[in-house]
């Protein structure tokens, strides 16, 4: 289905609650092949589209959930602001969607993620109920922070029909450093010391062997800090295009593999589960998220928990999503407090579609 | 007049046997004696006063467990304290609860300078995290004017901010995991030294949750390197719209500063005659602008910053030349709240945020009621992220003045919400705001708030009457309108 107003959304979900079905929330539809298979109704956003706010020096945009990202990223863009989080997602994705899935690009490990971006929210509970979470403007701690339960949720708990963002002034100059890194150890050592230095370094990736540091900021600043970076390793400039490259592949690595992981860790812990050589692997974040083509759950979810981190399945073909949850499964207690929140905004499960299992 | 919830007789009646059962699990560590539980009658909302039952200061997550279960079990309220700095009341005690203290958890327990993070015991003061780390130039950004005195886990129950968090943020942006225990005394890990949550961001929503979700013992913070340099602008302006267009233009310029605060003619006033931080006296409104980063990029920005003051009417402009000038701007604007204190004998101060397109509207307005209510307002001002602090002056030894001060800053927060703002934007709700929630949320948008507190502490025992301004039963908001009278899903376990 694919409703036209909050009243009909509203309508669709109270009458899913009551009648027993159960619905999906889809943006663009694009992360549909994350989680296990299911037989499942969906509600498509997509018409709650549109720019509703957008006062640039308030560092605020408001917008329908199903407004094509695409479509933000080029208004922000004109204004020469950006959203810092760096939000993506293949054609026809949404904000609300990327919003929802949390996703964040490698910007994040100076900029923060969807969840320190999204400011308030409108949406249908699964009671079959339009509420508010959060505000408007980019201070406020007036009730609970319901916007950090919305941004990576995946619908589980709401559908939401308006999201409110913080935006930020875009930087004028960004050049980004690389440097031949020996091993995994070598790389996360060079862009810890980047991170914890004056460098103010905006994303720090490793690929393959070429470790890069971004800066980002005014001309004179860049050029500073620069002079810093240069000082700790032998680095060499990336133009323009590789520069592009090397980031973008961060952004949808390792396109062949046909199960893909996404594990974040402690950065300083990466290299110990890099070095196990459970499959082709990409940094991102200083080591703190780490990209690994591996088909043996076990081994990876293992890998993860000793390094002191967790690991979610983000691509694997359906017989694997079948017997592979998704989300890491939780320790009890604290899956436990997360299904009491699922139910305190969806008591039917509406949206408890099977796609993210409970544990293994 | 507050109303807070009713009290419990049985409670009260068991007040002996109630200390003798947590002496057994802190034998030196329970206040039964009336006089000593005066320190805790109040929190820095001093306009409410209510000695606790009882204190309990615990040294350990066991012993806040074992306090919480035995709580739990007996059907006793709490009320979690850090330093008691709260300025919305949010460590109001109750009359038949016991405080939990949690001062004696003041321990750095860890710094890992490669990952860039703290742990910490909550108890250590936001100060002390940074004095932890400096001596490897490194800090801990969110700062809280009361940050000498003002305890982590204080910040992380009221998601505190201060004057670097537009360019920083809030707690909840650099807090990276927690230890807490529920009020049935299970003890719980969210988030931890890893970016992304594991499931849904329970963290989240516990940072700024006000001391109702569960009492945090041990918490994980980001660090960061101290900048190369930072540097302070002060700029004089006849009239605060252009000192408005002056913050506008900074930020469509692409510059988000450290630091960037207003404050009016009064609140300049109170603050030179106090500090002598070398404030211009002849000009309504004054912006602090903080640059930070590596010299070069302080001393392109200021002179930007410089440039768009004049071009909107500057009438003074100076550039911190020393750290110590550069401080004493800072001295000023920090010590605003005691200056006004020494003008008034009382002072009530509120924390509205605005869309900053609508302040010189906002100020006119608050002008009016200034008038209406006959009370004086002087205003310390956010000025790159719109959070207003007005200071209302009055005087408590004066009849009814303290109910006019409070009516003229709850119509000041009404006024706030009216133009797209919020009541608070980081003293938290508490006791203080409580009523007003409704201004800003519909019974809907509460109701589904609440719930999330019935999923942490479904007999709504920790640090009730604050935050909610009616207290619904969590079996009475569980409860679903069932269409065509189907249950839905009966196959599905109900927690």
């Amino acid at each position: 289905m694919k409703p036209t107003s909050t009243e009909e959304l509203a309508e669709a979900i109270a009458e899913a609650a009551a009648s027993g079905r159960r619905l999906e929330i889809a943006g663009g539809g694009t992360k549909a092949r994350i989680g296990a298979p299911r037989e499942v109704e969906w509600v498509h956003m997509t018409a709650f589209a549109g720019v509703i706010d957008y006062d640039p020096a308030e560092l605020v945009l408001t917008a329908g959930a199903g407004t094509p990202l695409a479509e933000i990223e080029a208004l922000v863009a004109s204004k020469n602001q950006m959203l810092a989080f760096e939000p993506h997602g293949a054609a026809g994705s949404t904000i609300g969607g990327a919003v929802a899935a949390g996703v964040s690009g490698s910007r994040r490990v100076s900029r923060g993620a969807a969840r320190d971006h999204l400011l308030g929210f409108k949406a249908v509970s699964g009671r079959g109920e339009a509420f508010v979470g959060g505000a408007k403007v980019v201070k406020n701690v007036t009730g609970y922070d319901l916007p950090k339960l919305a941004a990576g949720s995946w619908g589980r708990l709401f559908a939401m029909t308006e999201v409110t963002l913080k935006v930020l002034p875009r930087p004028p100059e960004q050049v980004t450093l690389a440097a031949q890194t020996r091993d995994a150890a070598g790389a996360v050592a060079l862009m810890a010391k980047a991170l914890g230095s004056q460098a103010e370094v905006a994303a720090a990736g490793s690929v393959d062997g070429v470790t890069a540091l971004r800066l980002e900021g005014f001309g004179p600043s860049v050029a500073a800090r620069r002079a810093l970076l240069e000082a700790m390793a032998p680095m060499r400039p990336l133009s323009q295009d590789e520069a592009e490259a090397f980031w973008s592949g961060l952004k949808q690595p390792l396109p062949d593999a046909p199960v893909l992981w996404r594990l974040s860790l402690p950065a300083s812990r990466a290299a110990e589960v890099v070095v196990k050589r459970l499959g082709p692997s990409r940094m991102d974040w200083g080591g703190a998220r780490l990209w690994l083509a591996c088909e043996d759950a076990q081994k990876v979810r293992a890998a993860a928990e000793a390094a002191g981190g967790h690991a979610m399945l983000v691509r694997a073909p359906e017989a694997m999503r079948r017997t592979v949850a998704a989300l890491h499964p939780q320790p009890e207690p604290v899956m436990a407090l997360e299904r009491r929140i699922r139910l305190a905004f969806d008591p039917a499960g509406v949206f408890e579609t099977g796609r993210f299992p409970d544990a293994d | 007049m507050l109303k807070m919830p009713p009290v419990d007789g049985r409670v009260l009646a068991r007040r002996a046997e109630i200390a003798r059962a947590l002496a057994a699990i802190v034998p030196d560590g329970v206040i039964a004696d009336k006089d000593a539980l005066r320190v805790y009658e109040s929190d820095g909302l001093t306009a409410y006063r209510q000695p606790p039952m009882l204190a309990v200061l615990p040294r350990t997550t066991q012993e806040v467990s074992q306090i919480l279960a035995w709580c739990h079990r007996e059907g006793v309220k709490v009320v979690p304290r850090g330093s008691g700095t709260s300025l919305s009341g949010g460590a109001l005690p109750l009359e038949d609860a016991v405080l939990l203290g949690m001062a004696r958890f003041n321990r750095v327990l860890e710094i890992d300078y490669a990952d860039r993070v703290a742990v910490v015991q909550p108890g250590v003061t936001n100060l002390a995290v940074t004095q932890a780390v400096e001596a490897e130039d490194f800090y801990y950004a969110p700062d809280p004017s009361s940050q000498i005195a003002c305890s982590i886990g204080g910040n992380v129950a009221e998601n505190s901010g201060g004057v670097h968090c537009l360019k920083y943020g809030l707690t909840t942006n650099n807090v990276l995991g927690v230890e807490m225990v529920l009020m049935d005394g299970q003890v719980v890990r969210l988030g931890g030294r890893t970016l992304d949550a594991q499931g849904l961001d329970l963290l989240g929503v516990v940072v700024g949750s006000e001391g109702l979700l569960g009492v945090v013992t041990e918490v994980t913070v980001r660090i960061l390197r101290k900048p190369e340099t930072a540097r302070a602008v002060l700029i004089g302006f006849p009239s605060v719209e252009e000192a408005g267009r002056t913050v506008a233009e900074v930020i469509a310029a692409g510059i988000i500063p450290a630091g960037m605060e207003m404050m009016d003619k009064p609140a300049i006033h109170a603050a030179e005659a106090f500090v002598g931080a070398g404030y211009p006296l002849d000009v309504e409104a004054l912006l602090i602008v903080e640059l930070d980063g590596p010299g070069a990029e302080c001393d392109h920005l200021i002179g930007e910053v410089e440039a768009i003051g004049r071009r909107n009417g500057s009438t003074t402009c100076r550039v911190s030349g020393s750290e110590a000038e550069r401080l004493a701007f800072w001295a000023g604007r920090k010590a605003a709240f005691p200056a006004v204190g020494r003008i008034s004998p009382d002072y009530y101060c509120m924390d509205g945020t605005i869309p900053r397109r609508r302040l010189p509207e906002v100020l006119q307005r608050m002008e009016a009621l200034s008038a209406t209510h006959g009370l004086k307002v002087a205003n310390v001002f956010h000025a790159g992220d719109g959070n207003l602090h007005p200071l209302i002056l009055y005087d408590a030894n004066k009849d009814g003045e303290l109910q006019r001060a409070e009516a003229f800053g709850a119509d000041i927060l009404r006024l706030c919400v009216e133009v797209g703002g919020v009541l608070t934007g980081e003293h938290g709700v508490g006791v203080e705001k409580r009523d007003l929630m409704p201004a800003m949320f519909s019974e809907t948008d509460l109701k589904h708030q609440q719930r999330v507190k019935c999923a942490f502490d479904p007999e709504l025992l920790l640090n009730p009457g604050k935050v909610f301004p009616v207290l619904h039963r969590c079996a009475e908001l569980g409860r679903m309108h069932v269409h065509g009278g189907k249950t839905a899903f009966p196959e599905l376990p109900r927690f």
